[in-house]
């Protein structure tokens, strides 16, 4: 694995060295060490059932759902370590965001569902704190203006790319320090797509973005640097711009000129 | 006689299916054909087949009719100035004498007719025989020169397929249509007998009244209010318990158990569905009602022999796997990718069982309660036994009180007349019960699909 320069001006968010990944007997993440720099964008790329997303969910401990599922290796957000035993789950969940594949708005209103995340955590002392929870995570979430006259409507009947919106609002409303983004666009048409993107230019001021994605075009238009995954394996990771014009392993190269994948 | 004969027809089936393959298969070798050989054999055998054997069914359903009504006639021109109710028994002592019962009659008339009888019944069984072997080979020659590159066999086969299913549900159809007509007119008797008002809204159910003159009985009272609030009461406390058991086993089972757990535990529970109700019911009237009767005593509470409360826990016990099975399948079909949401959130296991499944789950739950209730409201075993027979209007679980199911036993068990209120009554209270059960169905099963609807 080659890791390639980076700016000297940036600070390692999260730190993850030789994590592997067991379902059960199977080994499918093979010994990932990856840093993750604050406030900028970094793309997991990699065919499907490379281990991108796996790893993803390893970052905020979503896999500790899956039945069977074991983890070794080291990984740390701000030089703590997130496995270890003394870490509640619930705090780290609480800086670490997470918006999925497919839109999953609670069967809840608009309102509710941004509401829900700072009312679990006690963010707002009353009515009105929420009130500005909510109104801020909209907006930051640019979809304040779309949805303004309706806060009390369910958030299931909105569009797809308005649902994925709402989800990213949801996750921004708890004041996390990274978003993690497990194919935001996969279910989403193009136009709805471009304004995910456009938001994830925005966000990258104030959080640190780690989204999966199979399309190269997007990890090319909205990261600082890409990951590639094959087989379990890390096999690249630089800055965006490197890794598509100057790859250095034959695999990434095949993988992005797309013959295979 | 019958098994040899549809041996025979199904053995001229069979063979027409070989013929067919066969035929069109070598008709196949030489030139293409519309349908595959196996679908012309299967024309033949079903066109030999389904007509034959109808016959044989309709002929042996009617001949026993035109027999008697033949034989009803010989007897009236042989001997005259009987009543009908004499002829009705004479056709039926040559009807058991013609099938072999040995009754001693001497009479001569009826030994001779049983004698004709038998005769006749021989040379019809005799005719089907020819009858229905003959067509089915008559429709087998015609149905095999049909065999042609161009014949739409398959076609012919799909239609007759349709054509059985269609049959079956209308057979279902019509059999449940044929028992509402039933329940509704009997009902109108009823209410000829009883003011439909006092029925609705009388407060007394008294149904024992004098069938025969010499009897000693009541007036009889129809007011079915303490019979309908105790069948709520009673349904009430069932749904105390099963609720909130039913719910929190289906949210344990669902979220909370591993697979192996869940994969032991779970048809531990539906066990309980497949105890008969009848062992409930017992088990409520012998063990549960004297413990209920004895701990209320103990603590100071007069509780009758046989309380609404002992019935109820049971019924709750008996209802318990429907909630909690129903309830498990309507949080199970509660999306992943709302958990993963919830928990990415940081909320706990709990809060998002609060907040986001049981809320996205609530409707199929109604659901699955309604229909919980309407079973608790139909159940009659248990109440049969567990739950008295005094239509008593109150809203005390510790007393005595009966239910609908209950009444329209008691209506129908000994002596009855279908001319007096009290036989008539249990179509009464059948029909309200239907009516009451369909809605709440209705509802629930609505429910239940609104819901589906939304995840899929």
């Amino acid at each position: 694995m080659s890791q390639k320069k980076n700016n000297g001006s940036l600070v390692t968010k999260i730190n993850s060295s030789d994590v592997r990944v067991f379902y059960d007997q199977t080994e499918a993440l093979h010994g990932v060490n990856l840093e993750i720099y604050e406030n900028s964008v970094t793309a997991l790329i990699g065919p499907s059932g490379c281990g991108k997303s796996t790893f993803l969910r390893c970052i905020n401990r979503m896999n500790d759902v899956i039945e069977g599922c074991r983890i070794t290796g080291k990984i740390t957000l701000d030089n703590e370590d997130i496995y270890d035993k003394g870490l509640d789950v619930v705090q780290l969940r609480e800086k670490v965001g997470m918006v999925f594949q497919k839109p999953n708005p609670f069967p809840k209103s608009i309102y509710d569902n941004i509401a829900y995340g700072p009312q679990i955590h006690g963010l707002a002392q009353n009515r009105q704190e929420m009130d500005e929870i909510v109104e801020n995570s909209l907006k930051k979430a640019g979809l304040f203006e779309e949805v303004k006259d309706r806060l009390n409507s369910p958030g299931t009947g909105l569009s797809g790319g308005q649902q994925q919106r709402l989800c990213i609002a949801r996750a921004i409303a708890v004041n996390p320090e990274v978003i993690l983004m497990d194919e935001p666009c996969s279910a989403l048409d193009p136009i709805a797509t471009a304004k995910i993107e456009e938001l994830i230019h925005e966000l990258r001021q104030n959080y640190t973005i780690v989204i999966v994605t199979h399309s190269m075009q997007q990890a090319a238009r909205v990261s600082q640097r890409t990951a590639f995954f094959h087989m379990g394996d890390l096999v690249e990771v630089g800055d965006t711009d490197d890794i598509f014009v100057r790859p250095e392993d034959k695999r990434t190269q095949d993988y992005i000129t797309g013959r295979f994948g | 006689m019958f098994p040899y004969l549809l041996a025979a027809i199904l053995l001229i089936s069979l063979s027409g299916f070989y013929l067919g393959r066969k035929q069109a298969s070598n008709l196949r070798s030489q030139t293409k054909l519309h349908s595959l050989p196996q679908y012309h054999g299967y024309f033949i055998a079903l066109w030999c087949g389904i007509p034959t054997i109808l016959l044989i069914l309709l002929w042996t359903a009617l001949e026993p009719i035109l027999l008697g009504s033949l034989i009803r006639s010989h007897l009236e021109s042989q001997s005259g100035g009987l009543t009908p109710t004499d002829y009705v028994i004479m056709t039926e002592e040559v009807r058991n004498l013609a099938a072999g019962v040995a009754l001693g009659t001497q009479d001569p008339l009826i030994l001779e007719t049983a004698e004709w009888m038998r005769s006749l019944q021989q040379s019809s069984q005799w005719s089907m025989v020819v009858v229905t072997i003959l067509l089915a080979m008559l429709i087998m020659a015609f149905t095999r020169s049909k065999v042609a590159p161009g014949f739409k066999a398959r076609h012919g086969v799909e239609l007759l397929f349709n054509g059985f299913l269609f049959i079956s549900s209308t057979i279902a159809i019509l059999t449940t249509i044929g028992i509402v007509l039933s329940l509704i007119f009997e009902t109108f008797r009823f209410f000829e007998l009883v003011p439909i008002t006092e029925f609705l809204f009388g407060l007394k159910w008294y149904p024992q009244i004098a069938i025969r003159a010499d009897q000693v009985a009541g007036d009889g009272a129809w007011g079915a209010i303490p019979v309908f609030s105790g069948t709520l009461l009673i349904s009430f406390v069932a749904m105390i318990v099963a609720g909130p058991i039913g719910l929190m086993s289906a949210i344990y089972f669902s979220e909370y158990a591993s697979p192996k757990m869940r994969g032991w535990t779970k048809p531990i529970l539906e066990i309980l569905a497949g105890i008969p109700t009848v062992v409930y019911g017992f088990f409520a009237a012998l063990t549960l009602a004297p413990l209920v009767r004895d701990g209320g005593i103990a603590i100071g509470l007069d509780v009758e022999a046989r309380s609404a409360l002992a019935a109820g826990l049971v019924m709750g016990v008996m209802i318990i796997p429907f909630i909690s099975s129903l309830s498990d399948d309507v949080i199970n079909a509660v999306p992943q990718t709302l958990r993963d949401g919830s928990y990415a959130m940081g909320a706990t296991k709990s809060e998002t069982i609060r907040q986001v499944i049981i809320p996205a789950a609530l409707p199929g739950i109604v659901g699955a309660f309604l229909l919980a209730i309407s079973r608790a409201i139909g159940e009659t075993m248990i109440v049969a036994m567990a739950a008295g027979l005094n239509a008593n209007l109150t809203a005390n679980p510790l007393e005595n009180v009966t239910t609908v199911t209950v009444q329209i036993v008691v209506a129908l068990i000994g002596d009855q007349e279908f001319d007096d209120p009290k036989t008539l009554s249990a179509f009464a209270l059948g029909l309200v019960l239907f009516v009451v059960t369909l809605i709440l169905n209705v509802v629930a099963l609505a429910i239940v699909k609104k819901y589906r609807e939304k995840y899929d």
